[in-house]
Order: structure tokens, then sequence, then C-alpha cells
């Protein structure tokens, strides 16, 4: 009889423990969109911090991509690399570097930017990757001066679900325009940051990228 | 609601609280039997009832005293009867070794002694001395030779003779005076030959005597423990409580050892057992390096048993010798392989660790930097790695101590609960007691204007009664 109450107090202990599900932590996924449009080709060196401080915070099991903005984006021939995290550290190091290696690669070959910019279509190919992975934790971060511009016929101005998703807007320059009147800086982000808020996501804008601490909380 | 209750009988509140005062203080007059009644028998009544709890515990207590002192006897007299039992076995084991041999020490001694005694009785036989010649020799000597030649040479042959024959004797007798000498030299080294026997000998016995004597106090104390004497229980007592703390010190320690083990193998565990997947909210890593060095515990626990160190499983101390040292090769083998394991996994921890500072040099875009003497640090890690769950394998022996010693420990704290309670009831009950009394007595305070009212009518009352009374006394005396 006593033994049997023991029994059944593991029980309860390892079914507890089980069902603890609110202090495990999450899986996160991040999706990096790059604008390689006109003259934001020469912030892409930033790109690679940012993608260095992602590979180093991210761990096993997580999952990561990296795309470039172009003239057309809704598509998977722009996505310049993706991986899920080995469960073995040792694989996931080894995942990590080829990652990196695939991106330098990348940077350098870029030399000259895409005629048109078309963000919304990134977002869109970023929402449909974070959706498969079923990740706890989702992020697209939009490395863009966030200055759309569309090829003509186009059609991106219908609301995106972003259920769950946080939106980063990463170094968001300032265009040659905006000098002349900031209102226009000020309204396209105000625009993005609505667009986000009616599908359901969070909106956040980092423009220092020495506060990259704050991007993605680490385990 | 408050307020219109307030003024229900005047507009000013003051007032109207003077009314309500003067009804509460009327009802209050009016109840006054009833209501001391009521505050002197709840008074009474939770004082009785906590009187009744105080001597029940008290009752409990004193039953868990006895109880507690019946288990510290029983524990005492086990491990006084394990002591006792040990030394006997340490003075079986010094007959084996020291005394096994003393037959065969006797018949040396008693040969050496035989020897001895034959050459004491071949050298005490005296040679013969010399004749007392020499007088006979000087008588001849003296002898005037008178000139007759034949005369003088016979007497020269007599003297010449006799001086032959009295060396030869001295020759003789300083021969036989040689060999005695001889024969007693023989003698030393037998003579201490038996003295180093006798001090072996000397040596056990006084060992045996030692023995003896804590044989001797350790069973005035099991005397003591049957005996059930006070001093024996409060010895074994207080014995327990350093025993509690000691052990719990040393495991206090073997815990942060754990910790550290644990440290060493949780993050190479997750290469084997993956870094993303959870039980809970426990990385599954960490539950199988937390189950490894659980199961080391275990087989260290085992292993102590087998050896018969500690007595934690009855089962394992009671198994046959050839089971009993079966389980003990197993279980040290096992540790072994885990201690193995451990110092490969600690190895690869360095492997890891080391991997993963190439990879973050490279992300902040540093030179990858060989770093000296790496190798002090990876054998360090692996020596600790393979060292611990040995070290760990000894929590058996102070774990003993702790469960042993808890047992006391948490029967004199639950004494020391009860006595608590019984203190707490008796204090409750008394101050329900005075409390009724001060309640009755404020009581009384709230309606002492009634009460002076009724008392002066009483008084008032009692006087007209005596006058009335006198009055009547008067006119029947006058009517007499």
């Amino acid at each position: 009889m006593k033994s049997k109450n023991i029994l059944i107090l593991i029980m309860l202990a390892v079914l507890s423990a089980c069902s603890v599900d609110s202090a495990r932590p999450k899986s996160r996924a991040v999706y990096l969109l790059l604008d390689t449009s006109g003259t934001y080709t020469r912030e892409l060196e930033k790109a690679r911090s940012i993608m260095n401080y992602l590979l180093a915070t991210l761990d096993s099991g997580d999952s990561v991509a990296i795309a470039r903005i172009d003239s057309g984006s809704f598509s998977e021939k722009d996505l310049i690399a993706k991986a899920t995290f080995d469960q073995r550290p040792s694989t996931s190091n080894g995942q990590k570097r080829e990652f990196k290696r695939k991106l330098d690669a990348f940077i350098d070959s870029v030399d000259t930017g895409s005629r048109h910019t078309d963000i919304t279509g990134g977002v869109l190919q970023a929402v449909e990757f974070l959706k498969e992975t079923a990740a706890g934790e989702k992020y697209v971060l939009i490395f863009s001066d966030l200055e759309e511009d569309l090829v003509r016929g186009h059609i991106r101005n219908f609301p995106i679900n972003l259920q769950g998703i946080n939106v980063v807007a990463l170094n968001v320059t300032k265009l040659r325009s905006d000098n002349v009147d900031p209102r226009d800086y000020l309204q396209r982000l105000e625009a993005w940051q609505q667009r986000v808020d009616q599908g359901g996501g969070q909106w956040r804008v980092v423009n220092d990228l020495e506060r990259l601490d704050s991007l993605i909380a680490k385990r | 609601m408050f307020n219109e209750i307030l003024t229900i009988w005047s507009d000013q509140p003051g007032l109207s609280l003077a009314i309500w005062f003067a009804v509460l203080v009327l009802i209050m007059y009016l109840g006054r039997a009833s209501s001391h009644q009521l505050i002197r028998s709840t008074g009474r009544s939770v004082y009785t009832t906590m009187r009744l709890a105080s001597r029940s515990i008290a009752q409990l207590r004193a039953n868990l005293v006895q109880r507690n002192t019946e288990i510290i006897l029983g524990f005492g007299q086990q491990n006084m009867e394990r002591a006792i039992e040990r030394e006997f076995t340490r003075v079986n084991a010094t007959v084996a070794k020291d005394l096994s041999a003393y037959p065969t020490l006797h018949r040396q001694i008693s040969d050496t002694i035989e020897k001895i005694q034959k050459d004491y009785h071949e050298s005490s036989q005296t040679p013969p001395l010399p004749p007392t010649w020499i007088e006979a020799i000087e008588a001849i000597s003296a002898i005037e030779r008178t000139g007759d030649p034949a005369v003088s040479g016979i007497l020269d042959n007599i003297q010449n003779s006799i001086e032959s024959a009295h060396k030869e004797t001295l020759k003789v007798y300083q021969k036989a005076s040689l060999d005695r000498q001889k024969l007693l030299g023989q003698m030393q080294p037998e003579w201490g030959q038996v003295a180093q026997s006798l001090t072996k000998v000397k040596g056990a016995v006084d060992g045996l005597n030692e023995r003896a004597d804590v044989i001797d106090q350790q069973m005035q104390r099991y005397e003591q423990i049957r005996a059930g004497e006070d001093s024996a229980a409060r010895m074994l007592t207080s014995s327990s409580l350093t025993q509690f703390f000691i052990a719990g010190l040393v495991l206090v320690i073997a815990a942060l050892g754990g910790v550290i083990n644990f440290q060493l193998i949780a993050m190479p565990m997750s290469e084997m057992v993956g870094g993303g997947s959870y039980i809970g909210s426990m990385r599954t890593s960490d539950i199988a390096a937390l189950v490894i060095i659980m199961v080391e515990v275990a087989m260290g626990l085992f292993l102590m048993e087998s050896l018969r160190i500690t007595q934690l499983f009855p089962i394992i101390s009671s198994m046959d010798d050839t089971m009993r040292k079966r389980m003990m090769i197993i279980t040290f083998s096992i540790l072994t392989i885990l201690a193995s394991v451990e110092a490969s996994l600690a190895y690869m921890r360095d492997l890891l660790a080391l991997d993963r500072e190439a990879l973050t040099q490279s992300l902040s875009g540093v030179g990858v930097v060989e770093a000296q003497f790496r190798w002090i640090p990876s054998l360090g890690q692996m020596v600790m790695g393979f060292i611990l769950p040995f070290a760990l394998a000894f929590v058996a022996i102070p774990l003993e101590s702790f469960i042993h010693s808890m047992r006391t420990v948490l029967g004199l704290l639950v004494v020391t609960v009860l006595h608590g309670l019984i203190v707490l009831a008796r204090l409750l009950g008394n101050m329900a007691r005075q409390v009724s009394k001060i309640l009755i007595s404020l009581y009384d305070l709230v309606i002492m204007i009634p009460l002076s009212v009724e008392q002066l009518l009483g008084s008032a009352m009692k006087k007209s009664k005596k006058t009335s009374s006198l009055d009547a006394e008067d006119s029947s005396l006058a009517k007499e």
C-alpha cells in the first residue's frame, strides 16, 4: 500500500514536470530580409554584423534564413541561405560556419542594386517560412530604408497575416528626400507600423546597430 | 445604511449616539446575568479544553520520548554489538597471526633451554685439580746434595719427573677450563634467542591485553545500554546529533562535487541526446547528466553495501560471500565504465568549448587565437571526470549516518514541537480564563450607571426594611 502511494506520487511529480510548458524555452525562427536595391547596397556590410550576432545568439533547434529584397521578392530564388540548427552542438556550429560562408559570398558578389524594391513580397515569403518552422518565437528582420518601389502591375496593397510575428525594421536610413521633408520618413515608418499592427504582428524599429542585444532575448 | 441607523432617534448624531448607548446599556443591564454566565462558561470551557489538549499532547510527548529512547538505545545496542564483534574479530586475527605459531615457538624455547641445560651440565664437569706436588718438589729441591753423585742424580731425576708430571697435569687442567669457557660462550646466543622469543610472546600478549581492555569498556557500555540507563541514552543522543551535523556537512560537500560533475558532463551530453529537446522545463541533456550522476551514486551505494562498509540494504549484507563478491565486481566495473564515460565526456566538453570559442571569434571577425597549454585544462577535466564518480561512491557512508541520525534528530524535533504545543495550550487556556474575567469586569464597567442605581436602591430598600422591622418590633413590644 505504501509503495503504491509512493509510485503514484512519483507519477504525479513526473506529470506535473511534463506539464510545465510555460517554463520551457521556445524555439526561435528568424528571417532576415536584405534590401539590395539602389544605393542601399552600400549598407550591406552592416548586415554582416547583424547576421553574426544572430548566429552567435541562436541555438540548437532554432531556424534562420536570409533573403534579398529585389524587384520581385516573393520568390524562393531570393533566398540566400537557410538552416535549422541541429540538436548536436558540434553539427550546429558547422551549420553556422556554412551559413556565414554563404552570406559572405553573397555580400561580396553584390555590386549593383536592383531596379525596384518589393519589401511586401519579401515579408510574405518570410511569413511563409516562419509558419513552416512552427517556432515559438518568430522574427522578420527588415534591413532596408522601407521605401517600397514596385514593378508596374505587381499587387501588394492587401493585408498580411502577421499573427505572432515580430517585425523589426533595422537600419532604416533616411533618403535624400527625407532631409527635405522629414515627414516622409515618419510617414513611411507609420505606414509600415499600421500594416504590421493590422496584420496582428509586433512592430519595432532598431536603427542603432550597437543595441542589437535587445533584438532577440538570449537564453 | 450605518448613518440611517445612527440617526434613527434624532438628526443630531451626538444625541442619537447617546440614545443608542443608553439603549445598549439598558439591554446589557437586563441581560447581565446571562451574559456573565456566557462569558464565564466560555472562558472556562476554553480553559478546560486547552488543559485537556495539553495533557493529551503531554501523554503523546511522553510516548514519543520513550519511543525515541527505545530507538536510540536499540540503535546504540546494534552499533555496540557490531563494535564488540569487530573487536573480537581483531582478537581472533591477533591470535591467528601472532599466537598460532606459539606451539612452534614453545618448542623452540624448550629446545633452546634443553640445550642450555645440557651445555650447563657439561660445563659443570670440573677438571681434576693438579696434585699438590709443589711441596714434594720443594722438599726434594731442599735436600742437600752431599756429594754422592748417584744420590744427587737420583734426586735430580725425581725432581725433573715430578716437575714434568706437574706441567702435564696443569696443561690438562687448562685445556678442560678452556672447553668449559667455550661451552659457556656457545650458550650466549641461545639466551638471546630465548629472550627474543619471549619478547615476541610478550608483545602478542600485551596486544591481547589491550584488546581485552577495550572489549571490557565496550561491554560496560553495552550493559549500560541494555539496562536502559539515562546516561547511555543521553550519550547516544548527543552522539547522534554530532553524527547528523557531520554527515550533513559531508553530504553538502558531496552535493557540491555532484554539481561540478554535472557541469562537466551536461554540455557534452547534448551531443548524445540533443541540445534542443526538453522533458518538462528541463533539457533532456541535463536530465541525462543527472541520471548518470545518480546511477554513479547508486552504484557507489551498492559497492559500499557489498563491501559491508554500510548496511542500508539488509538483503545485500545477508547475501552469501560468493554472490556478494560478484556484486562487488559488477558494481565496481559499472562504476569504472561510467567514470571512463565521464572522462571522455569531459574531454568532449573541452573540444566543444574550443569549437564554440573558435566560432565566436570568427563571427566577431577576430582571427582564431591558438591558446597555449590547452592540454593542461583538458587533462585536468578528464582526470576530474574520472575521479569524481569514485569520490561520489563514498557518499554512501555519510548518507547512512545521516539517515540513521536523522531518525533521532526528527524525534527530538517532534518532541520539541510537542513541548511548545503543550506550553501554548496551557498559555491559551489561562489566557481565556483571565480574558473572561476581564470581559466580565468590562461589561460591568459599561453598565456601571444602572448598577450604581441598583446598588443605591438596594441599600435604601434594605434600610427601609430594617426600619420597618424595627418599628414592627417596637409596636409588638408596646402591645405586650
